[in-house]
Parts: structure tokens; C-alpha cells; sequence
């Protein structure tokens, strides 16, 4: 099946991480694209949360499962092994405690899936290095001082913090601006520099 | 015929279609004893599909009834859901057949205290074993298996109804392949119980309750039930709402009167509320519903735990709340949330935002509108439902 071709590219790419059938929980489903995406695509049991009540309701009113709620505190609600994925796309740096939502993540999912603009990108190093101002590229367009974005990182420390939540990363890729998958093969540093998002694919180490 | 039928036309010759249960179908209700014979009055509307997979089942709330949308026998006023029920509507009769019936304890044809007691030849009135909203279901499950409908597509309802579409989920899992609870809430707060003994104390302080006797002795505890549901309405409506509706107006004059007659209009109001009330509903049948509510505490039934009631539930759930609802606020909502997560069950939950307050679950909100319709559509394409 095709998508709509104004899908996403990126959106694509985490649809594609998903088994056909599984259940899947989407955190920060914003107006439920992915989940849509997922539902026609894949034939997933796909549900969301989200934390603003306007995209709960656009999502609802699209025949999609969607909760009101704030991935920092709810998701303490769902039970262990709940889900196949739990998903969170382009959401990790809006939360409050990004290891802990992974943490739950992991525990109520078998596998978790994250998406995340990549604070390590030359053209970021470069406005703080140069401009010696916080970066603000296309996809990152708010001021620091009204930014929902709080808590920034790098592929490189995505990657350790994979490592103190004890997730194996099963699959990642760098994202060019436009979400499509960067190509090459090259070690941790080069991803970091050139990609612009990333992508994960975890599970847990320990069952 | 004796005067206590006559002046109760619509609990003993309901317009309406009733199905009889006799003394070979019981109904076992929660205070342990066996209800037989007893009646359900019911309306139906649109049709049922071939392989019955298109009935929804709606349920009222405290004072409401069968009539959900066709005009009602006795007030000649649309039905009460009219703004969501009926052709091209969000719970479209020409797509869904639509189930709804007088809830046990009722006085719109369905048994309750009003109904002649087989044993007597005179009305229940409190011999009439409490109702809870499990027994409710009960009956209404007795009403649909009667029907030939093995699975309902959808049990929606707001308020007291939407306590019975949580029922219906905890008790008959298999039998509802959705439920949209709209501002209700698992179980009845210290606050909601006050509210309804108020209402309670206020009949029964009427010198004409006659210790729930009225019926047999020709006379109706009509003050008493006018205050009962004129302090009930206010919990019906916002302050904010209020305050715009009729602030500190003046009923029909330019002065106060130093006087105790209704000089504000939102009196006038409320009295109106009160005194058409009388002409519909019966005194006992409210200590009974209400009574059902204040009982109504589903996690209690499980252990405690709400979630328990919801565990491995294959049904659709929709969780409804209203901002200004201050009788069964967003927070009791998101508690069955919680739970439903808990229960890894699938459901959507919308906090709508009005100022109209609990009623607003009766009105034409967009919002509530296009939730309502999504839901449906959404639970319609899981279920292959070809409309």
C-alpha cells in the first residue's frame, strides 16, 4: 500500500521499524499522522497519548485511540510488556526527564522507537561556536526562551544514555533535513556531525 | 380504574414497546433477592442490519428516559438526546439501530416503585428492592438478549447513563464491542452523595410522601420533589453559565418586592425546573435512582481496583468530560482513564471545553459532536461495519 505522499519521510522510516499486527503505543502522537500512517500501513493496534487537548481531540475525531496525557507522568499508568513498540517521535527533548520516559518506555514496551534532532550537527556546533548565540536552524525555529525544547542531545549521547538504561540498540540511522535516511556507513562521530535527526530502534538488554 | 393508575398513565400503559419478563426469567438483583415479574419499556430506532452487528445501546441519565429521540408523551419536547440522535446525525439512525430503554426503577413504563406490585394489586412504591446501576444492566442485557443481538456495537451514555455504559463494559465485556462514557464517573463521590440525600430528604419531608404510600392514598409529594430537583439543577449547571444567563436580573420588575416571591429570575427559573419536574416523574422513583448512583462504586465490585474490572477487555472505550462539569469533573473521568491504561485497554479520552457545565453532555458542542462521530466511525471500521 502506498502512502500519501505528503506523509513524512521520517514517519515512513519509524512505520517501517514496525511488525505488521503489533501493538503499538504512540507518545506525543501530536494529530495522529503516525498513528493513521501505522493503522492503514502496517494494520497495527495503534494507540496515542498527547499532552495538548486540541490534537487529543483532532485525533479522536479521526476515529483514532487517543489520550490526553503527559508522557513525564502518565505513562507510569500503563501496565509492564503492555505494548510491542512504544514510540516516541521528535518528542524526547520536550520532556522533563527524558531518562525516565525512556526507562518507562522500555518497561512497557518490548521495543521503543525514537526520534530526535540531533544537537551534535555541525551547522548547531557551528552557531554556538561562531555566533557564540543558541542555535535556531529550520526544524529547531523557536528563541531559547520560549523553546518547548528543554532537554537537547547529541546522537553520541543518545547512544550513552541507550547504554545507562541498559537498551540494546537493535537499529539506528541518521536523518538527513528532510527525514530521509543518510546512506553511508560510518562510525558514531560522523553521524553525529552530518545527521540532522536520528533514529532508534531499542530493546531491553534483560528480558 | 383506580386513581393511582389514571395518574400514572405512562408507568402502567408506557407508549412504548415493553418486553415481559415472567416469573421463569428473574432478574437477580445486587440486594440478593429475585425481581419477578418485571417489564422493561424501550424505543427503538433506524434498523437492525442482518447479522445484527449494527445496535447501540443508550443509555439514560437520572431523570431521563426511553424517549431519546422522539418527542416525549408526556411534555411534547423533542427527545433529550435530539442533538445527537437521529438522521445524519453522529449516532446516525440510518446507519445504527438504536436501543433505548426506561432503567429499572424508572416511571416511564419500566418497573419501579410506581408499577403494581403482583403481590398487592397496589404500587411498590418502597417495597420495591433497591436498584444499583448493576441491576440496571442486568435488565438491560435481559432486554437485548431478548432482541436476538448477541454483541452490541456501541453502549453510550452521559451522567447516570454513562455509569451504566462502564457497567456494561466490567460486566459484559464480550458483549459491547465499544462504550462512550461522557461525564460520568466509577463510582459517587461524598459530595454527589449529599447532593442526592438532599434531594432525598426533601421528598421525603413532604408531608404528602406518606411514607412512600402517595400513590394508594390519591396525593403526589409535589413540593417536596419540586425542591429535590431544583437544588439537583443547579449541580447541572455552571456558575459561569448562571452568572451569564441571569446574574442578578430581575423577574418581571424594575425593584426587589421585601419580599419572599421569586424577584430573581434565576428563582423563576428554578421553580419552573421544579414544577414541571412533578408533572413527569415520580417522587419514589427518584429516591431509587438516585439511590442507585450513590451505590454505584464499580471498583469496589473488583477489589478495589478499577483496572481489574477492565483486564483483557477487547472493548473500544471513549472517555468524555466537559471543563465547567463540577458534578463528575475531568478528574473523576481521568481516574477510569488511568485505569483503562492500567488495563492496557484501548481508549480515547476528550476534555471538552464549555462553560455549560454537566449538561452540556445533552447540547450541541462541535467538539463533542465530532468526537462523538469519530469514535463511532472509528469503532465502525474495527468492527467492519459496511455503512
Amino acid at each position: 500500500m502506498n502512502a500519501k505522499p505528503a506523509t513524512r519521510i521520517d514517519l515512513l522510516l519509524v512505520a517501517d521499524m514496525v511488525e505488521t499486527g503489533a501493538r503499538v503505543l504512540d507518545v506525543g502522537c501530536g494529530d495522529g499522522e503516525l498513528l493513521r500512517l501505522l493503522a492503514d500501513t502496517r494494520g497495527v493496534d495503534a494507540r496515542g497519548m498527547e499532552i495538548s487537548q486540541k490534537g487529543v481531540n483532532d485525533c479522536v475525531a479521526k476515529g483514532l485511540s487517543v489520550v490526553q496525557g503527559d508522557a513525564d507522568i502518565d505513562l507510569a499508568d500503563y501496565p509492564t510488556n503492555g505494548f510491542d513498540y512504544v514510540i516516541l517521535s521528535q518528542t524526547l527533548q520536550a520532556t522533563r526527564n527524558p531518562k525516565l520516559v525512556l526507562e518507562q518506555m522500555l518497561r512497557i514496551g518490548k521495543r521503543a522507537i525514537v526520534s530526535f534532532p540531533n544537537f551534535g550537527h555541525w551547522r548547531i556546533r557551528w552557531q554556538i561556536a561562531a555566533r557564540g548565540r543558541m542555535p535556531m536552524t529550520s526544524n529547531l525555529d523557536h528563541a531559547w526562551y520560549e523553546t518547548p525544547n528543554i532537554h537537547f542531545c547529541s546522537i553520541r549521547d543518545f547512544v550513552s544514555l541507550a547504554e545507562l538504561v541498559e537498551a540494546r540498540i537493535v537499529k539506528a540511522m541518521a536523518l538527513d533535513k528532510e527525514g530521509a535516511q543518510m546512506r553511508f556507513d560510518a562510525p558514531w562521530w560522523a553521524w553525529n556531525l552530518l545527521g540532522e535527526q536520528a533514529l532508534f530502534l531499542l530493546e531491553r538488554k534483560r528480558p | 380504574m383506580t386513581d393511582f393508575l389514571t395518574s400514572n398513565a405512562e408507568a402502567h400503559r408506557p407508549q412504548s414497546l415493553i418486553a415481559h419478563f415472567d416469573a421463569s426469567q428473574p432478574l437477580a438483583m445486587s440486594a440478593g433477592v429475585m425481581l419477578a415479574p418485571f417489564s422493561i419499556a424501550y424505543q427503538t430506532y433506524g434498523r437492525l442490519n442482518a447479522d445484527k452487528s449494527n445496535a447501540i445501546l443508550l443509555c439514560h441519565a437520572l431523570t431521563g428516559d426511553q424517549h431519546v429521540a422522539s418527542v416525549h408523551p408526556v411534555t411534547g419536547k423533542p427527545g433529550w438526546w435530539s442533538a445527537l440522535v437521529g438522521p445524519g446525525k453522529p449516532i446516525d439512525t440510518e446507519k445504527y439501530f438504536i436501543i433505548c430503554s426506561n432503567v429499572l426503577g424508572g416511571c416511564m413504563g419500566t418497573t419501579g416503585p410506581a408499577s403494581l406490585n403482583p403481590a398487592t394489586g397496589k404500587p411498590y412504591g418502597l417495597d420495591l428492592p433497591v436498584v444499583t446501576i448493576a441491576d440496571m444492566v442486568r435488565a438491560q442485557a435481559m432486554l437485548v438478549e431478548r432482541l436476538g443481538i448477541e454483541t452490541l456495537f456501541c453502549v453510550a451514555g452521559g451522567s447516570m447513563g454513562g455509569m451504566q455504559a462502564l457497567q456494561w463494559a466490567a460486566s459484559f465485556p464480550d458483549k459491547v464491542f465499544s462504550v462512550m462514557i461522557i461525564a460520568a464517573a466509577a463510582r459517587h463521590s461524598a459530595q454527589n452523595i449529599a447532593f442526592h440525600e438532599v434531594g432525598r430528604q426533601a421528598v421525603m419531608a413532604d408531608p404528602d410522601w406518606r411514607g412512600g404510600r402517595y400513590l394508594e392514598e390519591g396525593v403526589r409529594p409535589a413540593k417536596g420533589l419540586a425542591v429535590a430537583r431544583m437544588a439537583a439543577h443547579i449541580t447541572y449547571l455552571s456558575e459561569e453559565a448562571l452568572q451569564r444567563k441571569f446574574g442578578r436580573k430581575l423577574q418581571n420588575r424594575t425593584e426587589k418586592t421585601f419580599s419572599f416571591d421569586a424577584d430573581f429570575q434565576v428563582e423563576n427559573y428554578l421553580r419552573h425546573q421544579g414544577s414541571t419536574f412533578v408533572d413527569r416523574f415520580d417522587a419514589n422513583s427518584y429516591l431509587y435512582v438516585t439511590r442507585a448512583c450513590d451505590y454505584f462504586d464499580l471498583a469496589q465490585d473488583y477489589g478495589g481496583s478499577l483496572a481489574t474490572a477492565f483486564k483483557n477487555s477487547p472493548t473500544r472505550f471513549c472517555v468524555v468530560s466537559f471543563t465547567s462539569d463540577w458534578l463528575y469533573t475531568t478528574s473523576e473521568s481521568r481516574v477510569i482513564v488511568h485505569a483503562l491504561n492500567a488495563a492496557a485497554a484501548s481508549v480515547s479520552f476528550v476534555e471538552i471545553e464549555t462553560d455549560k457545565g454537566h449538561d452540556a453532555f445533552l447540547l450541541e458542542e462541535p467538539d463533542f459532536i465530532a468526537t462523538t462521530r469519530g469514535f463511532l466511525a472509528g469503532a465502525a471500521r474495527a468492527r467492519g461495519l459496511d455503512i
